[in-house]
């Protein structure tokens, strides 16, 4: 990192203009109603639940990307800033793919009553 | 080299900002802050998604038999569809919002400002009458997993939502006083940094929590 | 000209125009030094705090069957023992030259945020004075400093032990964070021109690697104990088991477990990866040589610290996860193994055909290579998830455990402490009694921990009370025993030193060790501003380029290349220059811009602990009951100071 490096914050020539983030702002919304779709796709029986969750998913993961990039400006900003995000929010992942993989999946001793999504009415704690 | 020259050379480029990067330290301190809430909301969400599905009793997210017995599912997706389209809107009127305040159109800098608040607000209020709804069908912090998971996560996001009006509110309450020009653009831009994260959060918490069973 | 020999000591230590003196210029400070000074002194109370619960331990486990303290008190004393420590020792300590030298060494007048800073350090102080205040109420807490749920949950933990650990923590996790997130932008920006992130010296490079396991792991730490938190106050049910399987919600132990260790392990290298920067910093001074290998020492840090991340399970092999997770942690802890193994290879390339003075401070950081490696071997026998669950909960993990603690962290600390002293308050400490302290501690060190592993091998369980006379236990302990009253009394020796030297020790001058970085090139102690004029770096070791005997193989940049920012912050840059006659002008007679004092980072500090304060008279059956309004005192005390200090002139 040197001084080279000097950013104008907010040059107005290369930077896009508000009917680009309007356009955004609309994309957005329609991405939501096709997940709310795909929840009601589900319920109604029209996808399984992997497949609803799969599309559920990968459009919220584009909203997700949308807003970073470009509300908050990550793309149009210094690279500095996308590694400072991008490194704690993998870690984020890590965290929650962590966790979702060692109580749901992975089955060791100590979770063996709960090995699926069931809920159980009675379960006894272990002795 | 002798201060003379120093001073000269920086009065030739006033714009540039003095830092080993050339980037603003508020701005950068601000992404590494979200990184830090990265991993705070990562957290609970892993929490909610360890816990997902093994309630041992009712009220229950989405309709469910258990045990031969049809338990009606609490979750009002209507309502919080709603809430949702609210708050991704805000963020577009905070995208307007810092828009008008680098234009220094003081009118509309404050409108927007409100308009975010405004946003977040029906929100919340979205959230308060969601939560008592919940109360009043028996789920509370105490009642079972679901219950302690769900207030606790959404709760926290909330609060977030809550900080964020009242930040709003008052850079809007400033600008109608003219005191936010393009000068003090950086302020706002942290403002709508902090608003569009906690949107984002909100993008991963509702399909996780509502839409995904 | 940069100086590169140790300057004949002045007369006198410099004495500083115009310092403020006096408690308010103090509680007002932003900073930087002062701040650090404050961290050092109040962390090395605390250390001497947990030192005598460590005592009292070794008095309790003395002999069998005894009853020098009782069951209960002893639960509390070994989790107090690891808090106090850890929490209020150990990392404050390396905060506190996180915010002395740091600065210093990348050629800035203060950290990014001084208002922030003063922050970190009044929440630290409220924050660790509140997790022992239980001590008071014969309330401290007491389900070991890991505190595993459900033992934490309320119907296994009804009394207000557990209160002021998951209160207390909170608000010293607040500060942890806060501080790093100035240190992370301090080094990222303020860096003086020339200085490249490879020019910086590896003690600040390995602070931003700590700063940034900090923001990341602390989180985590957070949400476990503020879930914890809920459950106790709120009654929620995320560690609720309720009670021979009445009340039970469906809770998981291994949530609290799986969030805990994702912390608690990033912190075990939150704790020793400064320690690295630092001796590394004084392994090459007192070697006459550079550091070997600085881009690999650099790249190992940033890998350790990423890794880290990965093996956290490594503390759960006897909770039945499963062959699968078991084998991955495994690995990956085996993996880690590598570049810490690199590090100590470098260290000793180091000190190989070096030109070598046997100071105080280069005594501790060879001790702390030698007993930190043996430290990592018994790790390493850790990392087999089998061989592990022998040695799980047994005295051998007290032994790897305190090995890189106390062989590895607080001998890299005193190493630190005995070379960085002269800087801070601008006298030496006295060698002979520096020795005395490192060969009593050294020994005294081995003769308690290294029976450890014996004594586990052979059976004796962790946190235990006391132990029978016929368990073939007792030799060992009482050598151990023996071993941490000459402990003890090293350290008196040491706190001996560090008071007399303070008014009457040697006057160091600027560079008593004829060190390398820049903040050798400022007067003892440095005046407020710091640099008269910001410096111009051309290479990692600014005072030794002029010197062909130590700069051989020290990367050097062309004059023109570097100075093309010809301000920092608004202040005229300058060549690095052996300045000693500093000491007459004040920062405002040199034209130089200091962050005023500010008054709002106590008051803040103050508002953030009594919302946790008055959290826990919730808890408080009866007429205290109703304090627990406290808390909402401390919420508008809290947005009150922080807009206040929004609006605060001068900033």
């Amino acid at each position: 990192m040197t001084s080279e490096t000097r950013e104008i914050v907010h040059d107005q020539h290369t930077h896009p203009g508000w009917r680009f983030y309007a356009v955004i702002g609309v994309i957005l919304l329609v991405f939501t109603a096709l997940e709310v779709v795909g929840y009601i796709g589900e319920t109604k029986g029209w996808y399984t639940a992997g497949a609803a969750a799969a599309i559920i998913l990968v459009l919220s993961a584009v909203k997700f990307f949308s807003v970073v990039a470009y509300y908050m400006h990550l793309k149009f900003d210094n690279k500095l800033f996308t590694g400072i995000f991008v490194f704690p929010a993998l870690l984020g992942c890590l965290v929650i793919g962590g966790m979702i993989l060692l109580f749901h999946v992975l089955h060791g001793e100590a979770t063996a009553l709960h090995g699926d999504m069931t809920p159980r009415a009675e379960v006894v704690a272990p002795q | 080299m002798d201060s003379s020259h120093a001073l000269a050379a920086h009065a030739a480029s006033p714009a540039h900002i003095d830092t080993s990067t050339g980037l603003d330290s508020r701005k950068m301190a601000f992404w590494t802050f979200i990184g830090s809430e990265c991993l705070l909301f990562g957290s609970l969400i892993a929490t909610y998604m360890a816990y997902k599905g093994r309630s041992l009793k009712d009220p229950y997210p989405h309709d469910i038999v258990v045990n031969g017995k049809f338990y009606e599912g609490v979750l009002n997706i209507p309502l919080t569809t709603f809430s949702t389209f609210i708050l991704l809107m805000s963020s577009v009127a905070m995208v307007f919002a810092l828009y008008n305040v680098q234009r220094g159109v003081r009118k509309w800098s404050a409108f927007w400002l409100f308009m975010t608040a405004l946003g977040g607000s029906i929100f919340l209020g979205c959230q308060v009458y969601e939560f008592t709804e919940f109360y009043h069908e028996g789920m509370t912090l105490h009642s079972n997993l679901f219950g302690s998971t769900f207030f606790v996560l959404t709760g926290f996001h909330g609060a977030h939502v809550t900080v964020g009006v009242i930040y709003l509110i008052t850079l809007g309450v400033m600008a109608l006083k003219g005191r936010i020009g393009p000068e003090r653009t950086l302020n706002v831009e942290i403002a709508g940094l902090y608003w569009h994260f906690v949107d984002v959060i909100w993008i991963v918490i509702f399909p996780l929590v509502y839409l995904i069973k | 000209m940069a100086s590169t020999a140790a300057v004949a000591a002045p007369h006198a230590p410099v004495v500083h125009a115009k310092e403020p003196t006096g408690l308010w210029s103090w509680i007002t400070t932003v900073d930087h030094k002062r701040i650090g000074i404050l961290y050092g002194t109040t962390a090395f109370l605390w250390f001497l705090v947990a030192g005598i619960e460590a005592l009292l331990i070794r008095v309790q486990l003395f002999v069998p069957n005894n009853h020098f303290v009782t069951a209960e008190t002893y639960n509390s004393l070994f989790t107090m023992h690891a808090l106090t420590m850890i929490f209020g020792a150990l990392m404050p300590l390396t905060a506190a030259f996180f915010n002395f030298i740091v600065p210093l060494q990348i050629g800035a007048r203060d950290v990014a945020f001084p208002r922030l800073n003063a922050l970190s350090y009044w929440l630290f102080l409220f924050g660790s004075l509140f997790l022992n205040f239980g001590w008071l109420l014969k309330a401290a807490p007491d389900s070991g400093w890991f505190a595993y749920a459900p033992i934490t949950t309320l119907p296994y933990s009804p009394g207000l032990h557990m209160d002021f650990y998951v209160l207390g923590l909170q608000v010293l996790g607040l500060s942890s964070i806060i501080a790093s997130l100035n240190f992370i932008i301090t080094i990222i920006n303020l860096r003086a021109p020339g200085m490249r992130l490879m020019r910086m010296p590896i003690f600040t490079w390995m602070t931003l690697v700590t700063s940034v396991l900090i923001v990341t792991a602390m989180a985590v730490f957070t949400i476990a104990v503020t879930e914890l938190m809920f459950d106790r106050i709120f009654h929620t049910n995320f560690y609720n088991v309720g009670v021979n399987g009445v009340g039970n919600a469906g809770a998981d132990p291994l949530l609290w477990q799986h969030l805990f260790w994702m912390f608690g392990h990033p912190e075990v290298y939150i704790l020793i990866i400064p320690i690295m920067g630092m001796v590394s910093e004084v392994l090459p001074t007192f070697s006459r040589k550079p550091l070997f290998g600085y881009n690999v020492m650099v790249f190992s840090g940033v890998l350790i610290g990423w890794l880290g991340w990965g093996v956290w399970s490594h503390h759960m092999f006897a909770t039945g996860m499963g062959p699968i997770a078991d084998s991955f942690f495994a690995l990956s802890t085996m993996l880690i193994a590598i570049p810490t193994g690199i590090k100590v290879f470098n260290w000793l390339g180091t000190l190989y055909g070096g030109s070598i003075r046997f100071t105080t401070a280069l005594l501790f950081s060879v001790g702390f290579i030698a007993l930190f490696t043996i430290g990592g071997i018994s790790g390493v026998m850790h990392s087999s998830a089998p061989s592990d669950l022998q040695q799980s909960d047994t005295y051998f993990i007290v032994a790897h455990i305190h090995y890189v603690f106390f062989g590895g962290t607080v001998m890299g600390l005193w190493s630190a402490i005995y070379y960085w002293y002269p800087k801070v308050f601008g006298r030496l400490l006295d060698e002979k009694l520096g020795k005395l302290h490192f060969w009593g501690t050294f020994v005294g060190m081995n003769l308690t921990f290294f029976p450890m592993h014996f004594v586990g091998m052979f059976g004796m369980p962790r946190r235990t009370w006391t132990y029978g006379a016929d368990q073939g236990f007792t030799w060992l302990n009482q050598l151990e025993t023996v071993g941490s009253f000459v402990i003890a009394l090293s350290t008196l020796v040491f706190v001996i030193n560090l008071f007399t030297a303070w008014k009457r020790g040697r006057v160091a001058g600027n560079n008593p060790w004829g060190a390398a970085t820049l903040e050798w090139s400022i007067p003892s102690p440095p005046p407020a501003y710091n640099f008269r004029e910001i410096p111009v770096v051309h290479s990692r070791m600014p005072l030794w380029e002029d010197d062909p005997t130590k700069s051989a193989g020290i990367p050097h940049g062309r004059v023109e290349e570097e100075t093309e920012q010809w301000t920092l912050a608004g202040t005229p840059v300058g060549e690095v220059r052996d300045v000693q006659d500093e000491n007459k002008m004040s920062a405002h007679d040199l034209g130089i811009h200091l962050p005023p004092p500010s008054f709002w980072p106590i008051v803040l500090a103050a508002g953030v602990t009594s919302i946790f304060v008055g959290l826990i008279f919730r808890r408080v059956d009866g007429p205290l009951h109703n304090l627990w309004y406290l808390m909402f005192a401390g919420v508008l005390t809290t947005i009150l100071s922080m807009y206040a200090w929004a609006f605060e002139p001068g900033h």
